[in-house]
């Protein structure tokens, strides 16, 4: 029998913040055959990329590796040379990152990206490797393959980039390919595609793969075999259908029931009339329109999840909403009343009733500023609390989301984790007392169990104030646990609206049917079964629909 | 390409705004100076029948926003006025002037900005070496330095003990190109010590600051050697910073002339214009400044060009 491609026995890995040097990988054996992919899964800061790097004895700056061995095709690569491990870098090892959009370099040709890597390790000529670029472009499935390399990468989308950024990892047909995160960046529908694509390829070379991902049915479709990591420790490993059927420790556990939240019962629309009305608006920035005719409504104590691809116009609905973009056409209604079409032209009264709870909380909290006073501004602004009635109000709104006040009343946003971040930005938005609330991608940035605490949470503040939220949001996992009505989106505009139910259940509209069956499932055959039976029935696009 | 020659004029209207405002602030600067030409040239002793009758000689009697709008006249006609002080031709007075300041500045340039990029660039590569660190608190050093201090000690060594080059700068029309050389090194030397330490301090942050993205760590992924890394990578990307820190150095050296020139009595438009100051010659600071402030919103217009015509996102539209 041969040896493993690749050994990575006992392999330390240390982080430096703040000129203290902890520990980031303690100790983990990892090891890869020919041919074979295996899947990385964990929450943010296990360490999933760095040890995915060290397959390639790279670590980012700021970073060490301490101790331990890591040999690729019986070499020991940390008692390699820089120049050796240059060459190997890009011929036999290949890296896919998370964001192509960012890893290309802005300033050159995707086919000049691509060839630099033959040419300047002297595998093959410029023009055998543009000949190859074009011939691995078609097989990535680009559109153009024989142009499209001579565009720039800010003149092709996420997907096709992604795409390109696989071709490019193909180039000098490495034994190794680390993909790390390829698709989180991107639309569900697109994702599968890219999914596919890479799928397809690793099998038609025969290459090793180490897959990267949060996502564990996305890594169920692409590994053979998965290691799930916690703060830089090795949990539990396993064949992909052996840790999907029977996960053994508590932690893989936990991970397998994230998505189990449900709200528990639809809230009906009371025959009143809604909160939130928002009326045949029509908007957009220059001379572009983004909303086209867009009408829906959201009543009291409801969730109105609205879903659709990026660019699909979601966050331009709810900026309208706010009065940030003032529609062209149409108006949005207040309690029946409607509203200047302006934010600037709103009264307090009105600017009160809309708040708004960002995807990042990092962004959206101002880091000079103590908790205390990011929730006590609203208070001050707004209902005119000063003095002891504002210390005990803002206590309570930190008890209310489950953060202890003494605690963390005179902490910054810096000092707290991301989940807590977003607690905070959803007192925020209470503070104010509003009848409505706008959550514009609110999970996305978080792990699934930290993710699921904050929808737990707004569901309970929900029932106890009876709020109406308008939840933005790409994740259909998430829409099926919160929402009451859903909006389904496409290119700015409603291809179907109704009660979770109706949504939910057939027959669908060709988009939402697209958009549901595009969600990856836990099942490892999914993947497989869902390309043949659109293979059957005409393959389907985002672009094929509108 | 219609959008970036739009942008272009965009800026050339603005500089010419400026030019505007400058030439504003410079006339009523200079008349809210205590005295005038008549007082300067006639001295303290001078009868006020004298003083009043120069005033009305040289017109200085009319008043200000006429005298405002005369110069206009003048300078869209392409008349710089004649000098108040000796009654020459302005244009006359200033091309020698002007060519000597160029001459010392592009020499100061010529010299500096390619040594600022490449020191620039081999201290961002090899950061935190020895190399580095050494070449970061020289180029402090040189910053922190007052011009006519690192003037003075270039004198005493150069020229007072070691005689190689002359303290005082000489030019006249007839003197050859070589001998110009020779005759500007200790200013030229004074001047690069400054911006070239500004320069390559900033060439190498900006590069630095690019070395972070994913795209590098991406190209060094794909196997690159370091040094194509840099120059393939990461410089196409730093052009637009280093045309801004490059366009500001060179501004500074046009304006920042002007201590050097006095240092070494060389002949120059900062020399000419602190000697109309002290005289309130009007109409030839005007000409100075407005020249200064020409060639600073110049450099920087150029600055922005470069920045426009290097971003592939203007130059390759979707």
């Amino acid at each position: 029998m041969n040896d493993p491609l690749l050994e990575i026995r006992n392999l330390q890995i240390d982080g430096e913040s703040d000129e203290i040097w902890h520990e980031i990988i303690k100790g983990i054996d990892l090891n890869l055959d020919r041919g074979e992919v295996l899947g990385l899964i964990g929450e943010s800061g296990a360490g999933k990329s760095t040890l995915g790097l060290a397959a390639m004895n790279f670590v980012r700056p700021g970073c060490r590796i301490r101790g331990g061995s890591i040999r690729f095709d019986g070499q020991e690569l940390t008692e390699q040379s820089e120049l050796t491990l240059r060459k190997l870098r890009g011929v036999r090892i290949a890296y896919v990152a998370q964001s192509a959009a960012a890893s290309f370099n802005p300033a050159h040709q995707l086919i000049d990206q691509f060839s630099e890597i033959p040419v300047v390790h002297g595998v093959k000529s410029r023009r055998e490797a543009e000949k190859d670029a074009k011939d691995l472009y078609s097989r990535v499935l680009l559109p153009d393959p024989d142009g499209i390399g001579y565009r720039y990468p800010h003149q092709v989308s996420g997907g096709q980039l992604q795409r390109a950024m696989t071709a490019m990892a193909l180039s000098c047909r490495p034994d190794l390919i680390i993909f790390d995160e390829p698709t989180t960046a991107l639309d569900v529908t697109t994702q599968i595609e890219v999914l596919t694509t890479i799928r397809d390829i690793v099998r038609e070379f025969n290459t090793a793969a180490i897959y990267i991902s949060h996502d564990l049915a996305v890594v169920a479709q692409m590994a053979d075999r998965i290691m799930v990591l916690r703060y830089g420790e090795l949990v539990e490993e396993a064949t992909t259908r052996e840790m999907m059927s029977s996960p053994k420790m508590e932690y893989t556990k936990s991970l397998w029931a994230v998505r189990s939240f449900k709200k528990e019962a639809e809230t009906v629309a009371s025959a009143m009339s809604p909160v939130v009305k928002v009326n045949s608006v029509t908007a957009g920035y220059g001379s572009e329109d983004i909303l086209k005719e867009v009408s829906f409504e959201i009543h009291r104590g409801q969730t109105v999840a609205i879903v659709g691809e990026s660019g699909s116009g979601k966050s331009t609905a709810a900026r309208v909403i706010t009065g940030l973009l003032p529609p062209r056409v149409g108006d949005i209604q207040l309690n029946g009343k409607i509203l200047p079409k302006s934010f600037k032209a709103r009264n307090k009264e009105q600017l009160r009733h809309v708040q708004m709870i960002y995807q990042m909380a990092d962004t959206a909290l101002n880091p000079r500023q103590r908790i205390r006073n990011i929730i006590g501004r609203p208070l001050t602004f707004y209902l005119g609390l000063t003095g002891k009635q504002k210390e005990a109000r803002i206590r309570e709104l930190l008890s209310l989301i489950e953060l202890e006040p003494d605690l963390y009343i005179d902490r910054f946003p810096d000092e707290l984790s991301g989940g807590q971040k977003q607690r905070v930005s959803i007192a925020r938005a209470l503070a104010a007392e509003p009848e409505f609330i706008i959550c514009d991608e609110v999970t996305s940035a978080l792990d699934q169990l930290v993710a699921e605490g904050i929808l737990r949470l707004l569901d309970r503040l929900q029932r106890e104030f009876n709020l109406a939220y308008m939840f933005i949001t790409h994740d259909l996992a998430t829409v099926k646990a919160i929402a009451d009505n859903v909006v389904v989106m496409l290119q700015g505009k409603i291809v179907e609206q109704g009660s979770k139910t109706e949504i939910f259940s057939p027959p669908h509209h060709d988009y939402t049917e697209l958009l549901l069956s595009s969600v990856p499932e836990m099942d490892p055959d999914w993947l497989n079964e869902l390309i043949a039976h659109r293979e059957k029935h005409g393959v389907m696009s985002s672009t094929s629909i509108s | 390409m219609n959008r970036i020659l739009l942008m272009i004029l965009q800026r050339f209207g603005l500089g010419l705004l400026t030019l505007f405002v400058v030439s504003i602030i410079i006339f009523v600067g200079v008349e809210f100076l205590p005295g005038d030409i008549a007082e300067a040239l006639l001295g303290q002793g001078a009868s006020p029948e004298n003083v009043a009758a120069l005033r009305h000689e040289l017109g200085l009697d009319r008043p200000a926003h006429i005298r405002y709008i005369d110069w206009w006249a003048g300078v869209l006609q392409g008349d710089l006025g004649t000098s108040l002080a000796n009654r020459r031709d302005i244009a006359e007075l200033i091309t020698f002037r002007l060519s000597n300041t160029l001459f010392l500045a592009l020499t100061a340039a010529a010299i500096s900005v390619p040594l600022a990029i490449l020191f620039g660039i081999l201290a961002a590569l090899y950061r935190n070496s020895a190399y580095d660190r050494s070449v970061n608190v020289i180029t402090l050093g040189a910053v922190s330095a007052p011009e006519f201090l690192t003037a003075y000690v270039l004198i005493l060594y150069f020229s007072v003990k070691l005689g190689w080059f002359p303290s005082l700068s000489n030019i006249d029309q007839d003197t050859s190109f070589i001998d110009k050389l020779h005759q500007v090194a200790l200013p030229a030397i004074t001047l690069m010590g400054v911006i070239l330490a500004y320069m390559m301090r900033m060439v190498r942050a900006s590069i630095i600051n690019l070395l972070a993205s994913a795209y590098i760590e991406m190209a060094h992924l794909k196997g690159m050697p370091k040094f194509r890394v840099i120059v393939k990578h990461a410089l196409p990307n730093a052009w637009a910073p280093i045309a801004n820190i490059i366009a500001i150095s060179l501004a500074y050296l046009v304006v920042g002339v002007v201590v050097v020139e006095v240092v070494f009595i060389y002949p120059g438009l900062g020399q000419l214009m602190v000697d109309s100051v002290s005289n309130r010659d009007i109409p030839v600071v005007q000409a100075c400044s407005m020249i200064f402030a020409g060639t600073y919103i110049l450099l920087n217009l150029t600055a922005d060009i470069v920045s426009i015509c290097t971003n592939p996102r203007l130059l390759h539209p979707k």
